[in-house]
């Protein structure tokens, strides 16, 4: 085993939750990553038993004020006089279950997100005590709910539902009237805030000004009247605030985007990768009958942890846009997938080595890149792809907006200079050196290979939605959004990451992998796979980096792995 | 009267903020010196309070809105306090208290303070004065009745009509 398997032996601490000795490091990361005496509540999860909470999450600063958490312990006693612990008969050392200290019947509950554990100590997390103290807390969180699940987005997904199915009682005791608070108010651009919902746990709080650096809301009025609010006439509108409807453990904030559109218990989720920007966050998309409906972020703590931005995830809608290129287009017309490819493959067997160019899109995936690659090695093709820029911010989106730009370096599209050989394609256009050209996922008209040249050329084009290009290819392949198909890209860091398929495509469109795997074996004879797995584990055999990774379709799991960069 | 950086406000928040080894911390204090120089704490001063301590307008939204005794109106010029608490309210304060409103032409029974049109005078509950024997008791502004009858709020109340 390499050196730096060997771990350095982790200092533990013994308790016992519900009479089970258990076993648990002393230190336990904190919402910063930094280490921290583990507390009852992490303790209790490392074994397996979920202590109900609301304030507390594990990627923001703990604040102790939902009082879900209470669970009643015992502690071991403190040395007497003598300097001994007391001990029981048997020798053990004895413990104290805590109670009121006027009030000795009464068993005392501690907050077990903001707890440290003590060496000894008992947890009774499914004790009576303990059940009994979370009921009375339901209890009082639902003195001012409205109650009105029936018509909230968070029904299915809701902590105060859960839980309240878990520890609440069939009747409430309260007989007062309910404080009203505003409802339907627009916190923001993309957030709705339902006050009356709200339990004030301050999680979208601590999100925005721990997280995001953007001090923006708070608690106005006092007692029952606490309201989430921001400071009057301002809008909570950084870039991050939808991750506080993730956040929120009750429906009181929603998505402006997603109220109202779908229950969530209909939605099927799928693994994917954002593909606005190249950090690649990890998402589930939420999708029915074929349709998309939103995406949320899929915790991948060496990528985007528990968030996502907010022009990322509303960044959907173009997949299911009308005008998606659905149809299959060539000089004879309309024609079959099996006779489009043939004569495509036929044209590219009888070119002149030299005479193609490739432009392939840094958000086409590694392996339709590979592919390509492979192609145009064969045909001793030029390739490149187009540089995309936006701005990066503090936080997570960088400044590479292609979502594959490494993807398409790794596998040799494009180089460190990505579109520099752009100008020397139009160039070998003009003089007549390329006569054929493949386009997939770029509008070239935009990036110096005009309309005129490209009437110059037998052009071949990949696409999603219409643009200049395609409307002058002589050969149009209608091509998938990612969550249309399998695939994989590389991020900024060199992260390698599998996106699944949520969607069928429509229309004639194929998954772009599929019909160059096939025109790739036409033209070059490369064979010996036939789905993205084996396509995958051929092309981390043969791209340097991916395979110094020893990358494997299976290897990569659920949330990637690093090659070097 | 409505909130303008003055010289005297401006010294005196620079002042409190020293005495603390937080800035954060002088805020209570800097909002009762804004409260005593324009009567209450309107938006412009939230904002401009926010800046002398470095903090956001919310965090002192937050504060404004929590405490009863911070006004975020102008409670008008003269503010009558009635004391509600047990001696007084034994000793006739509710009914004092409601002839006050009556004289002013206010809602008795509206929440927190109310204020007459005119702008000349607030009127709200307090809670104990501190002078539980010679109940009910009331001030006006800084100034401290004991033992006031209803007639003799009225004759009260016209020394700060003007
Ligand atoms: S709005 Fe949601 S996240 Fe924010 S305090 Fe209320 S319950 Fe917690
Ligand atoms: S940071 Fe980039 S990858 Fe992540 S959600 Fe935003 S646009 Fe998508
Ligand atoms: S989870 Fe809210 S107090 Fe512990
Ligand atoms: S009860 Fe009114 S002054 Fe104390």
């Amino acid at each position: 085993m390499a050196a730096k398997d060997i771990k350095p032996a982790v200092e533990t601490v013994t308790v016992k939750v519900d009479g089970r000795p258990v076993e648990v490091p002393r230190m336990t990361p904190n919402w910063e990553g930094k280490p921290e005496p583990t507390t009852v509540l992490q303790a209790c999860k490392q074994v397996g038993i979920e202590i109900p909470h609301y304030c507390y999450h594990p990627k923001l600063p703990v604040s102790g004020n939902c009082r879900m958490c209470l669970v009643h312990v015992a502690m071991p006693g403190r040395p007497g006089p003598d300097g001994k612990a007391p001990m029981n008969d048997d020798g053990s050392p004895k413990v104290f279950p805590m109670q009121l200290p006027y009030e000795p019947q009464t068993p005392r509950g501690v907050i077990g997100c903001a707890t440290p554990l003590v060496p000894g100590m008992e947890i009774y997390a499914s004790s009576p005590e303990t059940k009994e103290m979370r009921e009375a807390i339901m209890e009082s969180l639902l003195i001012n709910h409205p109650l009105d699940c029936s018509i909230c987005d968070q029904a299915g997904e809701c902590k105060l539902q859960e839980y309240s199915y878990d520890h609440g009682q069939a009747k409430s005791e309260f007989e007062e009237f309910k404080v009203h608070k505003p409802k339907a108010v627009n916190l923001g651009p993309r957030i709705t805030l339902d006050a009356e919902r709200c339990i004030l746990c301050t999680r979208c709080i601590r999100f925005t000004k721990d997280i995001v650096g953007d001090d923006a809301l708070g608690i106005v009025n006092r007692g029952s009247y606490n309201t989430i609010s921001t400071y009057p006439g301002e809008s909570f509108n950084n870039n991050y605030t939808l991750n506080t409807v993730d956040i929120c453990p009750v429906g009181a904030l929603t998505s402006n985007d997603f109220r109202f559109q779908m229950r969530v218990w209909f939605l099927k989720e799928t693994k994917s990768i954002c593909t606005d920007c190249g950090s690649g966050c990890n998402v589930l998309i939420g999708s029915r009958e074929n349709k998309m409906y939103r995406y949320e972020p899929r915790q991948n703590d060496a990528v985007n942890g528990h968030w996502m931005c907010d022009s990322g995830r509303l960044n959907y809608k173009w997949i299911g846009r009308e005008d998606r290129l659905n149809t299959i287009k060539s000089p004879k017309g309309a024609i079959p997938w099996p006779m489009v490819l043939k004569e495509i493959s036929e044209h590219l067997g009888s070119v002149e080595r030299g005479s193609v160019a490739i432009v392939a899109s840094a958000r086409q995936t590694n392996e339709e890149l590979y592919l390509l690659n492979h192609l145009a090695k064969h045909l001793g093709a030029t390739t490149d792809s187009v540089p995309r820029r936006g701005k990066a911010d503090h936080l997570m989106i960088v400044e590479d907006r292609n979502t594959n730009t490494t993807g398409a370096q790794l596998t040799g599209i494009t180089t460190k200079r990505v579109g520099s050989k752009l100008s020397s394609i139009a160039k070998s256009i003009r003089d007549g050196k390329v006569k054929t050209l493949i386009v997939f996922g770029e509008d070239v008209t935009k990036y110096g290979i005009d309309s005129n040249l490209l009437n110059n050329v037998t052009l071949i084009v990949s696409d999603i939605l219409p643009n200049e290009t395609t409307k002058l290819a002589d050969y149009l392949l209608p091509g998938c959004a990612h969550a249309e198909k399998r695939g994989t890209f590389t991020n900024v860091k060199g992260r390698v990451q599998k996106f699944m398929k949520a969607l069928e495509p429509p229309g004639d469109a194929l998954p772009e992998w599929e019909v160059l795997h096939e025109l790739v074996h036409n033209v070059t004879g490369l064979d010996g796979f036939k789905s993205i797995e084996g396509l995958f584990n051929h092309m981390a055999g043969e791209v340097k980096s991916f395979k110094e990774a020893e990358l494997t379709w299976a290897g990569l799991g659920d949330l990637g792995a690093d090659v070097k960069l | 009267m409505s909130f303008k950086v003055t010289k005297t406000i401006d010294r005196e928040a620079n002042r409190l903020v020293k005495n603390y080894p937080e800035k954060r911390s002088a805020s209570l204090m800097v909002l009762h010196a804004i409260q005593e120089e324009f009567g209450y704490i309107s938006k412009e001063a939230e904002v401009w309070a926010a800046e002398k301590l470095g903090l956001k307008p919310i965090n002192i939204h937050e504060l404004v809105t929590f405490y009863p005794m911070l006004r975020e109106h102008d409670p008008g010029k003269t503010v009558v306090r009635v004391c509600r608490t047990l001696s007084c309210a034994l000793a006739g304060s509710h009914k004092l208290h409601g002839h006050i409103c009556d004289k002013l032409g206010l809602d008795k029974n509206g929440h927190g303070l109310q204020r007459t049109r005119d702008g000349k005078f607030g009127v709200e509950f307090a809670e104990c004065l501190a002078s539980c024997g010679t109940g009910p008791v009331m001030m006006c502004n800084d100034d401290f009745y004991e033992a006031v009858s209803n007639e003799a709020s009225e004759e009260i109340l016209k020394k700060y009509d003007a």
